[in-house]
């Protein structure tokens, strides 16, 4: 009997084994009646399957701590059998949405093995919200979003070459901004549809209405549930009160449409990039915000709500804390991988800046292009040599097209190049935090330690005292400090293990992104000229027959 | 519009442009081989060669500054005989404040860029300071080499002084007087516009030219500065593939990982940014100067019709004189004379300036046709070149 079905291995496997299909049911049976009540208790019901903790804790102590373990043998056999789980061998769904930039890009993905740590969080995590099962399909809206050229989309049979069969048979578009509502308690709803073969959804294809803030709710359970065991979390894309504004009220101009597509391609991205982590995917919270039709309206995410402030108290309470905590660091792996992505920071940083300062001069030559097209068409109207008068009026013509050209290639320079670069920088402070969180439980560890020295000693003052009585208490005291000291060291090694795969991942999945992207963007860049040899090839003739 | 025109000589109808070779009169040949930029200064060197007896040496060199162009275009400026010519444009002040500021800006931020990156900054300015350099020596070469393949400029007196005289021109210049003449002109320029818009033209020829003439200048000076704008743009934006490029390369050092195609990428981008260069002065020559240039001489021209058009009343004011002097019968001959003076002025005026102004468009025509076909070819090849370099390293990617 599996235990978690077929999303936990997601190795390629020839066929379903009945079982699965049982598990599902009773999966989907679970999740119609969620129990309300205590968050962590509710999710601990919510995810057990039938052989309860006892699956993961055996699991987590046979995963090697390798960045690519490949598909451990060690683990349970009794719940899963490496060739009863996969999903199908992959169909790629071919996503024919003509504003998705990263439908092809988002397709391969690469598992070095299947997660089966807990997805129980310690930690505090927002409540599980209510699910009503209402279908909610609506019909596709007409693109309210500048036309992105199609010439970024490309064939997806190169893709599948490049993967080998590796793939993560889910895709994520997020579609159709409608504006919802009027003066500032606007917003924007985003179509959020997913299309997999994925059995750990009710469907293979369906869709749902999504807001921005629901966006950064998701975010914020995942990061309370996983970030502080070593998880790294993909995160969400940055508020913007000053755009936000201008869509709410409503100013229709070229900069509010491009910031909502903006937006909506930031989410997109996000979500891909979230579905991707074989842990996450697996994520109720996950689930939810892609399956169901409602989700109550994430208020903690607003920067000035309470939770906002709490946020902010505590990122600078961690702030302080990295400066205090002075850690042995024992492995040089985790120094060298952090100073490795504090150059990497840096890096690209200044590669975002310089990619920046692309995008704002090809639109400014786009400009100056127009004006100069503008002007040789009056130029031409005014020659008096007839031939040459119609050259310089093509010539006029040929430069508008440039102008175009130029504008359309901004747009790659920014949403190929200049927003892969920014999502990296944002992904690589998460991988710092995390690093960050090994600290932490390091110290944490190291506290327990001290603590329990402390009782030891007390518990030796009182017995050369002699106080029986208390002895007693100190003796409990100490059996509850030396459990919270092994409890520490197995936090400190489990997260230890975690970051390691989970740094070997990112860095596959880096390595890969990049490639695909740039390969995208030069592709772009090659039609660009393409254009330019056509336009001029077609001016000269022009020129030669001026007489 | 007739696109025929008839040629003052066989000199004059030499295929005009901004980059051909005007010297094709063996008689009097001139290139400015070489020149020095001293601070703001710049010293060129103008070299003669002669077969004619008026010059003393059939071949000498001398030092000359802009200011000496200067003067030689406002002493012909200012001679009676050649009212009725188009004086060629006096070359624009060399302007180095561009690249200079560039400098100053490059200096400030090195301290944010790699070793790498700032020397192929400072590469980049220097070759753009050499460029302008080079700009600066081709149209006072051209300025001199219209004088000397014209028939009756290259004769003028104070350009043979130019040509030959050894020593420093700069106590000519600073005549007082010719700085205050200089002031009266332009005085009377706008006089003249006032005049020229003013005055019914009885002659067809004439009056199509000054409606055209008028209105091409203003859309030819419109359509310069655009494209200056363009091209800087295009600047920007090659210069930025140094910013990348150098970025990619530091990333690709330091990145342990295996990601090998970041410093193909780098490459790519280095020689991305070189032929991006090249489209930008390219452009920059056949198109940005092209028009720079026939903007000035556009302007020459409209000096011509304010010239003519000062003749033509001064003609009539002679007319009025005689009919005064006829009702006053008092010093009729004497205004007769001065009458006839003026209509023989204005006449040899008219016809030498439908002849130049004719032959102008010929050249104008011709020179455009030449750069725009440059212009389109250098594309076209540069394109090609982007191309080749963008698909390998494309290749390069996806085999890896």
């Amino acid at each position: 009997m599996t235990g978690r079905g077929a999303a936990d291995s997601l190795l390629p496997a020839p066929s379903f084994a009945p079982s699965v299909i049982q598990w599902r049911s009773k999966m989907a049976a679970e999740r119609d009646t969620p129990p309300l009540g205590s968050a962590a208790a509710g999710l601990a019901d919510f995810r057990e399957p039938e052989d309860g903790e006892d699956l993961f804790v055996s699991t987590a102590s046979t995963l090697e701590s390798s960045p690519s373990s490949p598909e451990p043998a060690s683990l349970q056999v009794e719940d899963v059998s490496a060739n009863s789980n996969g999903p199908k061998t992959a169909e790629i769904l071919i996503d024919d949405d003509q504003d998705d930039l990263f439908a092809e890009a988002t397709e391969e993905v690469s598992l070095d093995s299947p997660e089966r740590e807990p997805i129980l969080s310690d930690g505090p995590s927002p409540a599980i919200t209510p699910v009503t099962p209402t279908a909610l399909i609506s019909n596709r809206i007409e693109p309210k979003v500048i036309g992105v050229p199609s010439m970024f989309e490309r064939s997806l049979d190169e893709v599948e070459e490049e993967a080998g069969g590796d793939l993560f048979d889910i895709n994520i578009s997020v579609s159709d901004p409608e504006k919802v509502g009027d003066g500032m308690n606007a917003y924007m709803a985003y179509k959020v549809t997913t299309k997999t073969s994925l059995t750990i959804f009710n469907q293979s294809e369906f869709s749902v209405k999504r807001r921005f803030s629901d966006f950064l709710g998701l975010h914020s359970k995942l990061a309370s549930k996983y970030m502080h065991i070593g998880y790294i979390v993909p995160p969400a894309p940055e508020k913007s009160i000053v755009g936000m504004t201008k869509v709410k009220v409503g100013k229709e101009d070229l900069s509010s449409t491009e910031f909502v597509e903006k937006r909506r391609s930031a989410l997109e991205r996000y979500l891909m990039r979230t579905v991707k982590h074989p842990t996450l995917i697996q994520d109720p919270d996950v689930i939810q915000f892609l399956e169901s039709s409602e989700l109550p309206r994430a208020v903690s995410t607003q920067a000035l709500s309470g939770a906002g402030i709490l946020r902010m108290v505590n990122k600078a309470a961690d702030a302080v804390n990295k400066m205090t905590i002075k850690m042995n660091e024992s492995d040089a792996w985790f120094e060298e991988k952090q100073q490795q992505f504090e150059n990497l920071d840096q890096q690209l940083r200044k590669l975002h800046a310089s990619v920046e300062a692309l995008v704002c001069h090809r639109k400014e030559l786009s400009v100056n292009t127009a004006s100069f097209a503008r002007s040789a068409a009056m130029l031409g109207n005014s020659e008096d040599h007839t031939a040459l008068s119609r050259a310089l009026s093509q010539l006029a013509e040929v430069e508008e097209k440039i102008d175009q050209l130029h504008q359309e290639q901004a747009y790659a320079d920014f949403y190929l190049f200049s927003e892969l670069l920014g999502d990296y920088v944002r992904l690589i402070t998460a991988v710092k935090g995390v690093f960050d969180q090994r600290m932490k439980t390091w110290s944490k560890w190291q506290d327990a330690q001290v603590m329990l020295q402390k009782k030891r000693e007390a518990e030796a003052k009182l017995h050369l005292a002699n106080k029986p009585d208390k002895l007693q208490q100190a003796k409990d005291e100490i059996k509850e400090w030396e459990g919270k000291v092994q409890q520490g060291e197995r936090d400190f090694e489990q997260i230890s293990k975690t970051i390691r795969k989970e740094v070997g991942r990112f860095e596959k999945e880096r390595v890969k992104d990049f490639k695909v992207v740039i390969i995208k963007y030069l592709e772009s860049l090659v039609h660009t000229q393409q254009q330019l040899i056509k336009y001029w090839e077609a001016f000269l003739p022009e020129a030669k027959a001026i007489a | 519009m007739s696109s025929s025109f008839l040629p003052l000589s066989e000199e004059m109808f030499q295929a005009r442009s901004v980059s051909v070779d005007l010297n094709n009169d063996a008689s009097l040949l001139i290139d400015i081989p070489d020149a020095l930029c001293e601070r703001d200064k710049v010293k060129f060197t103008v070299h003669t060669k002669t077969t004619l007896g008026t010059f003393q040496k059939p071949e000498f060199s001398v030092s000359r500054q802009h200011e000496d162009f200067i003067w030689l275009h406002d002493t012909l400026v200012e001679t009676e005989e050649y009212a009725g010519l188009i004086i060629p444009p006096a070359p624009p002040k060399p302007d180095f404040e561009s690249p200079r500021e560039k400098m100053h800006k490059l200096g400030e931020g090195e301290a944010s860029m790699t070793k790498e990156e700032y020397a192929k900054m400072k590469q980049e300015l220097e070759a753009e300071y050499l460029a302008v350099f080079k700009k600066t020596v081709q149209v006072h070469e051209i300025f001199l080499q219209r004088l000397s393949s014209h028939p009756v400029f290259s004769k003028d007196r104070n350009f043979q002084i130019f040509l030959e005289y050894d020593q420093d021109l700069s106590v000519r210049r600073k005549n007082a007087k010719e700085m205050f003449g200089g002031f009266f002109k332009n005085m009377v320029k706008t006089a003249d516009e006032v005049l020229i818009s003013g005055t019914k033209e009885v002659d067809e020829f004439f009056d199509q030219e000054k409606t055209f003439l008028l209105d091409y200048f203003s859309k030819i000076k419109d359509a310069t500065s655009k494209a200056e704008k363009m091209t800087r743009s295009h600047k920007n934006v090659a210069d930025d593939y140094i910013h990348v490029s150098a970025t990619l390369n530091s990333l690709s050092a330091e990145d342990s990982t295996p990601l090998k195609h970041l410093e193909k990428l780098a490459d790519l981008f280095e020689k991305l940014r070189k032929v991006e260069g090249r489209v930008a002065s390219d452009q920059e020559l056949k198109l940005t100067e092209l028009l720079r240039y026939y903007m000035r001489d556009i302007q020459a021209a409209k000096d011509l019709l304010y010239r003519r058009a000062r003749a033509l009343a001064d003609y009539e004011n002679a007319n009025k004189a005689l009919d005064k002097a006829r009702l006053k019968s008092k010093d009729v001959a004497q205004a007769q004379q001065h009458q006839q003076q003026c209509l023989q002025k204005f006449d040899t005026l008219s016809e030498s300036g439908k002849k130049e102004l004719t032959s102008f468009k010929g050249r104008r025509v011709l020179a455009f046709r030449k750069n725009l076909i440059e212009m389109a070819e250098l594309e076209i090849k540069h394109a090609k070149s982007n191309m080749a370099l963008l698909q390998g390293c494309v290749e390069l990617l996806k085999s890896n």
